[in-house]
């Protein structure tokens, strides 16, 4: 699983390079872009994902100790604070949509920022790209999860075997580190403009 | 590896990573000059580590695990410093000073893009 993961960092680390990049040359673009960002629903989401990692590990810790209901419940607990991320995603996909944001053939920014218009548009797909490759994985999880939950709901765990819930822990985990890298990175930096 | 951490481990990391998340995001809003950009990375490498050593149970894992866990951030940390020694260090020869950030002072340093120092070389 581990092995699995390191993939996973490299594969999200091409992104985190990209956007590094692209930072460096562009950086009042991304000043401006980060600004357009709602910190508040952001903020929100943090949270929310750190708390389902914590719910996430006291189901890995339910299942330990071999208290069947309590895996259950925490992992639906999980499942309801990846849902709330996921429906929270949804509504600032779709403002941005509203406003234009969305790169593409409607992409368009205050007339005040014109003159970085394009790097703008390289922001927000970033941003689209990295969000979007994040939520999906959370989908990924949320599937996973649902198995997982079921199993447990069948007490097939116990304490001596319990690696399929360890792992889509650890998976957990890891997707909640990949936003707690996101959240600064898209909606903070720049605020103050510089 | 069947290490089992009171539950109030798990409510203090909780915490602590709610008080980081909170800390973050008021930095955001004070102006720090060129430290706004560290200290945001510097708190999210705090938070990130923290899960990893008591969530993920990295901290009670095999030396085996622990191996593997700091490989892939030490290719990580290969893969930025590589790519941004090569960039950020375009143009240093053609442009006093350096370019900043290179790429970005499209006027003063023509086509900083391409690989401008080894032509200059060559044209003295």
């Amino acid at each position: 699983m581990w092995l699995f993961l390191v993939t996973e960092v490299l594969f999200f680390g091409g992104l985190f390079m990209c956007y590094l990049l692209y930072r460096v040359w562009y950086h009042d673009a991304w000043a401006e872009g980060s600004r357009e960002l709602d910190i508040r629903l952001g903020g929100f989401n943090t949270v929310v994902l750190i708390g389902s990692s914590l719910t996430m590990a006291l189901a890995v810790r339910a299942a330990q100790t071999g208290k069947q209901r309590a895996i259950v419940g925490w992992l639906l607990g999980t499942m309801a604070l990846g849902l709330t991320f996921l429906v929270v995603k949804f509504f600032e996909y779709r403002e941005k949509f509203e406003v234009g944001h969305v790169p593409g053939y409607n992409f368009h920014v205050d007339p005040a920022h014109a003159g970085i218009a394009g790097p703008m548009e390289i922001f927000f797909s970033l941003y689209f790209t990295m969000t979007g490759l994040h939520a999906l994985h959370m989908v990924i999880g949320f599937g996973i999860l649902s198995v997982i939950c079921w199993m447990a709901y069948r007490g097939r765990f116990s304490p001596q075997w319990y690696t399929p819930v360890e792992m889509s822990g650890l998976y957990w985990h890891f997707v909640d580190i990949v936003w707690i890298f996101l959240f600064p990175l898209l909606y903070l930096v720049d605020r103050t403009g510089q | 590896m069947s290490h089992i951490s009171p539950k109030s481990t798990y409510y203090t990391i909780f915490g602590l990573l709610m008080m980081l998340t909170a800390l973050t995001v008021f930095a955001a809003f004070h102006h720090l000059g060129v430290f706004n950009f560290p200290v945001a990375l510097g708190i999210a490498v705090t938070k990130a580590t923290l899960v990893i050593l008591f969530f993920m149970h990295a901290k009670y894992s095999s030396r085996l695990t622990k191996l593997f866990v700091g490989m892939s951030f030490f290719f990580l940390l290969v893969l930025f410093s590589l790519t941004l020694t090569d960039y950020l260090s375009r143009g240093l020869k053609t442009y006093p000073g350096g370019a900043g950030g290179a790429g970005y002072a499209p006027k003063k340093a023509a086509a900083p893009h391409e690989p401008a120092a080894e032509g200059d070389n060559e044209a003295r």
